[in-house]
């Protein structure tokens, strides 16, 4: 292990990364290059740094040459530090004190035609990626106790899978629901596409086993209060029934779903013969549709400038309830009005050909020529045909969107997560990590995100649950060392101005009973704004420490100033 | 030859970082001149990074942080901005702010970030080298970034940036919110008055200079330089070295 006071010595690993790198820049001169610069004894090229052998080449760096400090230029830090962090420490060099510079992302990849100026970039990176390991320094990561709980926001069918399958894993699981009963959407729905089961059934299967679990605790009529804390200690306030619980959390998931659009003012929404297709759906399962001529019309209210996403459950949910009310009464006539028709992978595409089959007439209509509905006709333009295309109808269908709820910024500020444009919560990475949010020990499932239907829904459920149980499955959770940090011989600078605690987004900073300003390591995600604000430079920014900054500027710079 | 500027961008990882890697791994290509610093929000961004940068002669500096809305800590990039609005409101003072560009790239936007980045670039090429690069550098404006600095390191600079956001869009101590308009204009205030308090101290740190021959290298009126010198003068940071005649000559303790 490493300490300050060791004078730094630098290893420098060039990748090739197959050609990616040395096909547009030399390497091994880069490695050479390397060896000239500060506090470097050793380098060397790779082929594939990130392969057994790179790694076998960097371990042995460390212990042949003794080395406390080991720099990998290669793709990205943001796909590959961690594997690089991991090597050096199984070496025992602490993983602080390793640096990436990124020569492919940033430069190779983008600079194809300038081979000489990317040579020369990557120089300049090194160059600075030295100067920045020279002064780093160790960290140690933070190990705090996790509490095996967990809380999931809504009642309907994600957040039930979730619950029932976290409380299958042994862990106490609380489901809040604000409504008098579980269920959400699914209560409202009469048959689910694609096996045309009956909503109430499978909600009433869902129901029976979130409430013979043991493990679970449902709270009805309940709403989260306020959250602090955070990642295995979350301090959760609920409201059940006008009376406050207090609930210690290790994890939470976010299953709040969706709420309705009222689509007033399009094509004369009234309710009554002009309808959304939830109100057919109410309708259906209540046995009540009398009308013969059913137009149905898609993208209500969504793929427009207000509202730019598609619903992704309408074109879906419009096709099953044209086949129940062919199959209801193949007399009635049902024509679907829509823009692009959705049906995905092999069953709901069936849907689709079996509605052809069973008689559903498809017009295509164009955001340029919306159709118009009349008093007793639909006008909509055809472009194949050349004309307006009169169609009578009895009841007008309207596919409108699901949107988000009113009250997901308020708790989106509890749990500190980003919405994103419409409402909706965004997820830390929509590929790698679609089920987590940036904060850690917060998930994400169902409709929360974006809409989705029953199968996604259910899917994803188990999914946020398994995500949640990789944290709470443990007693302990690690913590990133790289934290701001007010060290003891800073004190005497500190003013006690508390400018610090007021632009601190995790609530971190506050002040000690002696009145001296104290700084939460596991509330703090080392973004750095403390440090860059405070007034007399007394808060240090772990990893990214004003010297460390500052001696990248003056390695690209050529001088101290 | 032509010129080729030297950039250095200040990138936040979640972003922008990720949105320049993004223009990587899409093959998106835009000019070789930037060079980039990684941290982990632009909120982190010292404003005395930005004038240590220029002060080395680097003709270029570009800041790029998440969206507002979408930064990842929340509201790093709201502080961020509010810093970088103070270093230009410095930098206008010598007609330099447009050495300096803020702007802000999602990860998901690896085209943007190689169009802002190849905008910058051209923008720079075409305000030519940075006279603090090379040989011979402009020692007047070296001294007036390098007073900036010092300002932007001051307490009473700092402490006005730091309070921004909560005194104006929340509320003050006392539970007023102060009307933006009203803030500017005390904070437009101090950035000048500070900018000539160290600037004055800067010459006064190798020079015993009089008030006239300060008004005459800062090219002020010397009612005012007086006035800053009465000020520096209660705070301890200067006293008369000697009399020269009638003149009192100051120095810097």
């Amino acid at each position: 292990m490493s300490d300050k006071e060791e004078e730094p010595r630098i290893g420098v690993f060039v990748c090739s990364c197959g050609s990616n790198i040395g096909g547009l820049i030399d390497v091994k001169a880069l490695a050479e290059f390397s060896k000239t610069l500060p506090n470097v004894v050793f380098t060397e090229d790779n082929l594939y740094t990130c392969s057994e052998t790179g790694l076998a080449q960097i371990k042995n760096g460390i212990k042949d040459h003794n080395l406390n400090r080991v720099i990998v230029a290669s793709c990205t830090p943001r796909t590959h530090e961690p594997l690089f962090r991991d090597c050096v420490k199984k070496e025992g060099v602490n993983e602080y004190l390793f640096n990436f510079v990124n020569i492919r992302d940033q430069n190779t990849w983008c600079h194809q035609k300038y081979p000489e100026e990317a040579f020369d970039k990557a120089k300049d990176l090194i160059r600075m990626g030295v100067a920045k390991a020279a002064k780093l320094e160790a960290l140690e990561n933070i190990i705090v106790d996790a509490t095996p709980t967990a809380l999931v926001i809504g009642g309907g069918v994600s957040g039930m899978t979730a619950a029932h399958s976290l409380a299958n894993q042994g862990f106490e699981t609380h489901l809040i629901e604000r409504e008098t009963e579980l269920g959400g959407r699914l209560k409202t729905l009469y048959k689910l596409f694609p096996n045309d089961q009956e909503a109430q059934i499978l909600l009433e299967n869902l129901k029976k086993n979130v409430q013979s679990n043991e493990n679970l605790k449902i709270h009805t009529s309940a709403q989260v209060k306020n959250i602090e804390g955070f990642v295995g200690n979350f301090e959760v306030k609920v409201e059940e029934n006008g009376n406050i619980i207090d609930l210690t959390i290790g994890v939470i998931l976010v299953a709040v779903g969706t709420s309705l659009f009222t689509p007033t003012g399009y094509f004369g929404y009234d309710g009554k013969t002009r309808i959304t297709q939830y109100e057919l759906e109410s309708k259906l399962k209540n046995n009540d549709v009398k009308a013969r001529d059913i137009v149905m019309i898609q993208c209500v209210g969504s793929r427009n400038n207000e509202r730019l996403y598609c619903s992704s459950v309408c074109c879906m949910t419009a096709l099953k309830n044209a086949l129940i009310l062919k199959e209801n009464n193949p007399e009635t006539n049902v024509s679907i009005l829509f823009r692009d028709l959705y049906t995905p992978g092999t069953h709901y595409e069936d849907y689709y050909r079996r509605a052809r089959e069973a008689g559903v007439v498809f017009v295509e209509y164009s955001p340029e020529k919306m159709p118009s509905v009349e008093e007793n006709l639909i006008k909509v333009h055809n472009e194949y045909l050349g004309e307006d295309l009169l169609i009578p109808y009895d009841l007008c269908v309207l596919s409108t969107p699901l949107v988000s709820n009113n009250d997901n910024k308020a708790l989106a500020q509890m749990i500190k997560v980003p919405l994103e444009e419409n409402g909706f919560f965004l997820e830390a990475h929509v590929k790698l990590r679609p089920m987590d949010f940036a904060t850690d020990g917060v998930f994400v499932c169902g409709s929360a995100k974006w809409p989705v239907d029953i199968t996604e829904s259910i899917s994803q459920g188990y999914a946020a649950a398994a995500r949640a149980s990789t944290i709470i499955s443990h007693d302990t959770i690690e913590v990133e060392g790289a934290t701001s940090f007010l060290p003891d011989y800073n004190r005497n600078l500190c003013t006690g101005c508390e400018v610090c605690i007021k632009v601190c987004p995790y609530k971190a900073i506050n002040k000690n009973e002696e009145d001296d300003i104290e700084i939460t390591q596991v509330l703090c995600k080392g973004c750095g704004v403390c440090g860059a604000t405070c007034i007399n430079h007394a808060i240090i920014i772990r990893h990214f420490t004003d010297q460390q900054i500052l001696s990248e500027i003056y390695a690209y710079g050529g001088k101290e100033v | 030859m032509t010129f080729e500027p030297k950039i250095l961008g200040f990138l936040c990882n979640w972003c922008s970082y990720a949105g320049a890697d993004l223009a990587g791994v899409s093959r998106i290509q835009y000019p070789p001149n930037m060079r980039v610093i990684r941290v982990m929000c632009s909120g982190r961004i010292n404003p005395v990074f930005i004038f240590k940068t220029l002060l080395t002669g680097i003709d270029g500096v570009f800041v790029l942080g998440c969206h507002p809305g979408d930064c990842h800590y929340l509201e790093g990039n709201y502080e961020a901005e509010k810093k970088f609005i103070m270093v230009q409101k410095f930098l206008k003072i010598v007609d330099f702010d447009k050495r300096v560009r803020l702007d802000w790239v999602s990860a998901s936007e690896g085209a943007r970030f190689a169009k802002v980045v190849s905008e910058f670039i051209d923008s720079i090429r075409e305000q030519g080298p940075s006279p603090l690069s090379g040989e011979n550098i402009d020692q007047e404006l070296f001294n007036n970034l390098k007073a900036m600095e010092n300002s932007v390191s001051s307490d009473r600079i700092r402490a006005l940036v730091g309070r921004q956001r909560k005194i104006t869009e929340v509320e003050n101590e006392y539970g007023e919110k102060v009307p933006i308009d009203e803030f500017n204009a005390i904070f437009d205030e101090a950035i000048h008055d500070e900018f000539v308090r160290q600037r004055i101290l800067l010459s006064l740190s190798t020079k015993v200079l009089s008030v006239k021959d300060l008004a005459a290298e800062l090219k002020l009126d010397p009612s005012e330089i007086l006035e800053n010198m009465l000020t520096l003068k209660s705070r301890g940071e200067i006293d008369y070295q000697s009399i020269d005649g009638n003149t009192p000559l100051y120095m810097r303790i």
